[in-house]
């Protein structure tokens, strides 16, 4: 019940007097190679540009802050290669005058530039990849995580549904990749946690439904069997806005439209939330998206990294990050961490809709015998990555 | 232990009346409680998001940082009429007023900056560079030093008074929330709401000599969370709110070590004692309502409802 250490003014108590010598210069690229977007039924909400880089600068500038009381400098790179361009080329360049990136690239290409010679030593942050194999079979010792993985967030998804006791599901998916990415990992969650996919359907009409969709989706749902919830898998953002309010019974729909597990949604305002909105606004002209989140988390991390332990080094900035020791306080109430076993970054996922924060999962209830936010994701046990105990 | 309780409360009990004022963080309003009858009396209307509240030494005005106002209104106590508003910078949240009445430290938390202002004139008279989201105020007893603690850049920044320079910065676990000197002003004290512990600071040199960590049973340590501290008025035992766990933890000032802990409302973040320290009322954010500790047996006895989000508490005597 009762604890209390003792320690002295040394490394990490800096009894500093200013003004102070910058010391230290950490250099951090942000490299991303572009990616053409299938065409969706609505642009209402497209992709900003700057999506991630925003949130980048907005975490550099809290760094810089934080630096120039110890004498920290830090400066950010970015390289954006457009598609068709030569990713690797760019990654080699980048690589002569950093060791610490953030990467915004499809898996195949961020694994490739993982496992180049000259990145052997680099430290990588994912931060637009919510592909589960970048975390499990397909997993690299350089490469950690600060967007939450596809499983994380249906987990999040299923634990909420549990609570409600709203159990008896149906889903509708989309074709594209990451639809079929999030429908397997809607199924894992859902076996996970005890509830029932009772059937499910492929989108692949092609009708423009901003005209169609009353007349479609009714007959499109309404030989589902009785169901609490519709899940949708539509990461593009293609046809899921057209379900809502259109289906045959008047259900609820979660995943991709009406209840999201996200990352970080312009509704959340608890835990300081406000403020962090309140910079990236004034920075970036717009809201925060889950990848920006990803990107300000890693710069944070990069950062927290740096001043507790006074190093540059990338080894000694990984070996702490991954340490027990570490904790980074990021607006979600809880300290975050990363996982030793999948270089993952625990941390709540908010379900939210467009106008609040629904709940933020871990539920109250689901255990766990190490850490709440291990219910969330693929947890070590289970896990099929080994890159990081070799 | 009872036995000696009930008669410690009654004596305790026909005590000189004063007022408890809750900011109500959601509501726009100020709730005032009698301590003595512990009924709401009175429910002010004030700026917008209001939370740190102090009132002068002389009791004669409040002053509240309404945050969304970006101000720090001035009230007359007596009639809860807004006298006038100070210059604060934008988004004031906490702040300290110096013991000579007159200089008001406040932490602006959207600007990186400590602003200082003169009550009198109403003028800003210093602007200081700190870390990322200040929050946290405190001032020495000799006035002779300001700290402000910085959420996001995790440190307590040291201002020399004087000049209105850092002298210092010193980090802290995740997300400091509050700092407070002892009464003696040879240690400062300072609360981090993430990282779940309160680190003590020798004053003279700056060097940490003590952390201290939480633990309650059935509680996740994740949602141990201290914001608010308070000592008592003979210096031994701290008030420490621990948020989300909705306990407050008391500490032995003189060897560190947890005592107890009160369970009180849910994610409970400031507190302010009585006229002679033997209640304890603290804010319960989540649960809209202030718990009445009582000092002596440790124990909560009473719930009072406020407004929504009640934040910060401070007290005035009445006679």
């Amino acid at each position: 019940m009762k604890t209390v250490t003792r320690t002295f003014c040394g490394l990490f108590a800096l009894c500093l007097a200013a003004p102070v010598v910058a010391e230290t210069v950490v250099n951090i690229a942000y490299l991303r190679q572009e990616i053409d977007r299938p065409p969706v039924l609505s642009n209402l909400d497209a992709v900003p540009e700057d999506e991630g880089i925003a949130g980048a600068f907005v975490g550099l500038e809290d760094n810089i802050t934080t630096g120039k009381f110890l004498g920290q400098i830090f400066m950010l790179d970015i390289r954006s290669v457009p598609v068709g361009g030569d990713l690797v080329a760019a990654a080699n360049e980048i690589l002569a005058s950093t060791d610490i990136i953030l990467i915004d690239a499809p898996s195949a290409d961020m694994t490739q530039i993982a496992d180049l010679e000259a990145a052997k030593d680099t430290l990588f942050f994912n931060v637009s990849n919510y592909d589960n194999a970048l975390r499990d079979e397909g997993c690299r010792a350089n490469l950690l995580h600060t967007l939450p993985s596809y499983a994380m967030r249906s987990d999040a998804l299923m634990q909420l549904l549990q609570s409600r006791r709203w159990t008896d599901l149906v889903m509708v998916s989309g074709t594209h990749e990451p639809d079929i990415a999030f429908a397997n990992a809607l199924r894992r969650s859902a076996t996970k946690f005890g509830l029932r996919i009772r059937d499910e359907k492929e989108w692949v009409f092609d009708a423009n439904m901003r005209r169609a969709a009353s007349a479609e989706v009714p007959l499109f749902t309404q030989d589902f069997p009785n169901h609490d919830v519709m899940l949708v898998a539509d990461e593009t953002g293609d046809f899921a806005r057209y379900l809502l309010f259109n289906t045959w019974e008047p259900v609820l729909l979660a995943g991709s439209e009406g209840a999201q597990p996200v990352a970080w949604s312009p509704v959340m305002e608890q835990w300081g939330g406000v403020q962090l909105q309140n910079r990236f606004e004034e920075y970036a002209g717009r809201s925060m998206r889950s990848v920006d989140y990803a990107a300000f988390a890693a710069i944070r991390a990069i950062g927290e990294a740096v001043t507790r332990t006074g190093s540059d080094d990338a080894s000694v900035l990984r070996d702490y990050i991954l340490s027990p020791e570490f904790e980074l306080g990021a607006f979600k109430g809880r300290p975050l961490s990363f996982r030793d076993w999948d270089g993952q970054m625990r941390q709540p996922i908010p379900v939210v809709h467009a106008h609040a924060v629904i709940a933020v999962p871990p539920m109250d209830g689901f255990l766990h015998p190490v850490n709440e936010l291990d219910t969330l994701g693929i947890d070590k046990p289970e896990s099929r990555c080994s890159a990081f105990t070799e | 232990m009872k036995k000696i309780l009930i008669p410690a409360l009654l004596a305790a009990s026909p005590t000189m009346s004063g007022e408890i004022w809750v900011t109500n963080e959601h509501d726009d309003t100020v709730s005032v409680i009698d301590t003595e009858t512990y009924e709401v009396t009175r429910t002010i209307e004030v700026g917008e998001r209001p939370r740190g509240i102090t009132f002068s030494k002389d009791y004669s005005v409040v002053y509240i940082c309404a945050s969304d106002s970006d101000t720090v209104q001035v009230v007359d106590p007596n009639t809860g009429e807004i006298l006038h508003d100070l210059p604060s910078g934008e988004d004031p949240e906490q702040f300290a007023l110096h013991p000579d009445n007159r200089h008001l430290y406040i932490a602006n938390e959207d600007d990186a900056i400590a602003t200082v202002v003169d009550v009198e004139t109403r003028k800003v008279i210093a602007q200081i560079d700190v870390g990322i989201e200040p929050e946290g105020m405190a001032i020495s007893p000799d006035g002779t030093i300001a700290i402000t603690t910085s959420e996001t850049t995790n440190m307590a920044h040291w201002i020399n008074t004087e000049t209105h320079e850092l002298f210092a910065n010193t980090l802290v676990d995740s997300r400091p929330r509050h700092a407070e000197f002892t009464h003696d002003g040879s240690q400062l004290w300072v609360s981090s709401e993430i990282g779940g512990t309160v680190t003590v600071f020798n004053v003279a040199d700056q060097s940490e000599i003590a952390k201290v960590r939480f633990e309650i049973t059935g509680v996740h340590p994740d949602n141990i969370q201290p914001v608010g501290f308070e000592f008592t008025e003979d210096g031994e035992t701290v008030f420490v709110t621990l948020g989300p766990s909705n306990h407050v933890a008391t500490i032995n000032a003189k060897t560190f070590e947890v005592e107890d802990y009160i369970l009180v409302g849910r994610r409970v973040w400031h507190m302010a004692f009585n006229d002679n320290n033997t209640e304890l009322y603290t804010t319960n954010g989540v649960s809209g309502d202030v718990t009445v500790i009582d000092v002596a047996s440790r124990t909560p006895i009473r719930t009072i409802k406020v407004g929504r989000f009640p934040w910060g508490a401070a007290f005035r005597p009445t006679e």
